[in-house]
């Protein structure tokens, strides 16, 4: 039997994981607050606008928004084999196209910025 | 020395006779510090010399008195009675065939085993002449506790990719090709990937962390089978996107 394939998918998996872990808590806080009108000084329009302008600003939002969707992808992917639903490659087509669709659309979105 | 009864359910099965399994009930006098597999040889000697089971150590050494004891996996040997109330419920190891009773047929595990080479392959010949190897403690403890595995296959029984996937070479076997790729004398680590790096090698495995939570003695597959999945990673992007180090 040949070697797998799956590193490709796992090591975007895994890096998403990680930063996800570090990350996602703080974001759905700022979020959050956010929501209720309360976002810290820092956070204002300007401020992160300036930020996505950025080009080290662009190079960090695409590469979390990324990880993190691919993340979903893969787990989603496993999830729904775990819950019994067998058709691995259909699922795997369309998790990783959306991943990559949300890819594509945050560079172009961040290219415009 | 207190003696109190037990109440015993266990999984009967000849499929020579029978056409799908049953439970039997068992009333058991038993001492306190007693465990299971105490409850069961009681049994056989006194009450029903016809029940079936593995057992050789009864200190889980050996590893083959494994079964499902209230539905959960464990060493007979180290489930001891005092932790249980009410009827406890004795059946065969899941996801192996039955082969009589508690005794399953272990002959899928054992096969994978092989294919993953659980042993010593020296990078290169080494006369006999050149004395034994030498290993420092930091080597040594690299793979040390991966080593500990006794083969009881609990881990199988409670994997549930394996359930889904009985071509999953699983935790055990793949912890054991991983064992051997961490140890300074060996130069095994390719030939063992053919075969571990596969979709149903270690890319099986969806880390769900049941192995290592039943595992008796700690070997902690589950994070074995983690660090099988980076280090394959890397080989793969060394194999495709370095040239010239194709494998």
């Amino acid at each position: 039997m040949a070697k797998s394939n799956k590193p490709v998918v796992w090591s975007l998996f895994a890096a998403g994981g990680t930063l996800a872990a570090l990350l996602a808590p703080v974001l759905a806080l700022l979020f959050l607050l956010a929501a209720l009108g309360r976002a810290p000084e820092l956070l204002g329009y300007a401020r992160l606008h300036a930020f996505a302008a950025n080009p080290l600003g662009k190079l960090f939002l695409l590469t979390v928004i990324a990880l993190f969707l691919w993340h979903a992808a893969h787990r989603l992917r496993v999830a729904l084999h775990d819950f019994g639903l067998r058709r691995d490659r259909l699922v795997a087509v369309v998790v990783y196209l959306a991943a990559g669709t949300g890819t594509a659309l945050s560079l172009l979105y961040l290219a415009r910025i | 020395m207190n003696e109190r009864m037990v109440q015993l359910e266990v999984l009967r099965y000849d499929p020579q006779v029978d056409d799908e399994p049953h439970f039997q009930h068992y009333e058991v006098p038993c001492k306190e510090e007693w465990v299971v597999l105490d409850a069961l040889n009681a049994i056989k000697e006194s009450i029903d010399p016809t029940l079936n089971y593995r057992w050789s150590c009864h200190m889980a050494v050996c590893g083959s008195c494994g079964m499902m004891i209230n539905g959960e996996p464990r060493l007979s040997c180290h489930a001891f009675l005092r932790g249980f109330a009410g009827v406890i419920r004795v059946e065969p190891l899941a996801h192996f065939p039955i082969e009589r009773d508690l005794v399953t047929v272990a002959d899928d595990f054992i096969d994978k085993l092989k294919r993953v080479k659980p042993y010593l392959i020296p990078g290169e010949p080494r006369p006999i002449g050149a004395g034994e190897y030498l290993q420092t403690p930091a080597q040594l403890m690299k793979y040390r506790h991966f080593s500990m595995c006794i083969n009881c296959m609990l881990c199988y029984a409670a994997c549930p990719q394996y359930a889904l996937q009985p071509l999953f070479l699983g935790p055990a076997a793949i912890t054991l090709a991983h064992r051997y790729n961490l140890d300074s004398r060996d130069g095994g680590r390719e030939q063992r990937q053919q075969v571990i790096a596969t979709d149903e090698g270690v890319w099986e495995c969806s880390f769900v962390g049941a192995c290592s939570e039943v595992c008796p003695k700690a070997v902690d597959p589950a994070a074995a089978l983690q660090q099988v999945k980076v280090a394959s990673t890397l080989d793969w992007f060394r194999e495709h996107l370095l040239p010239g180090s194709a494998t």
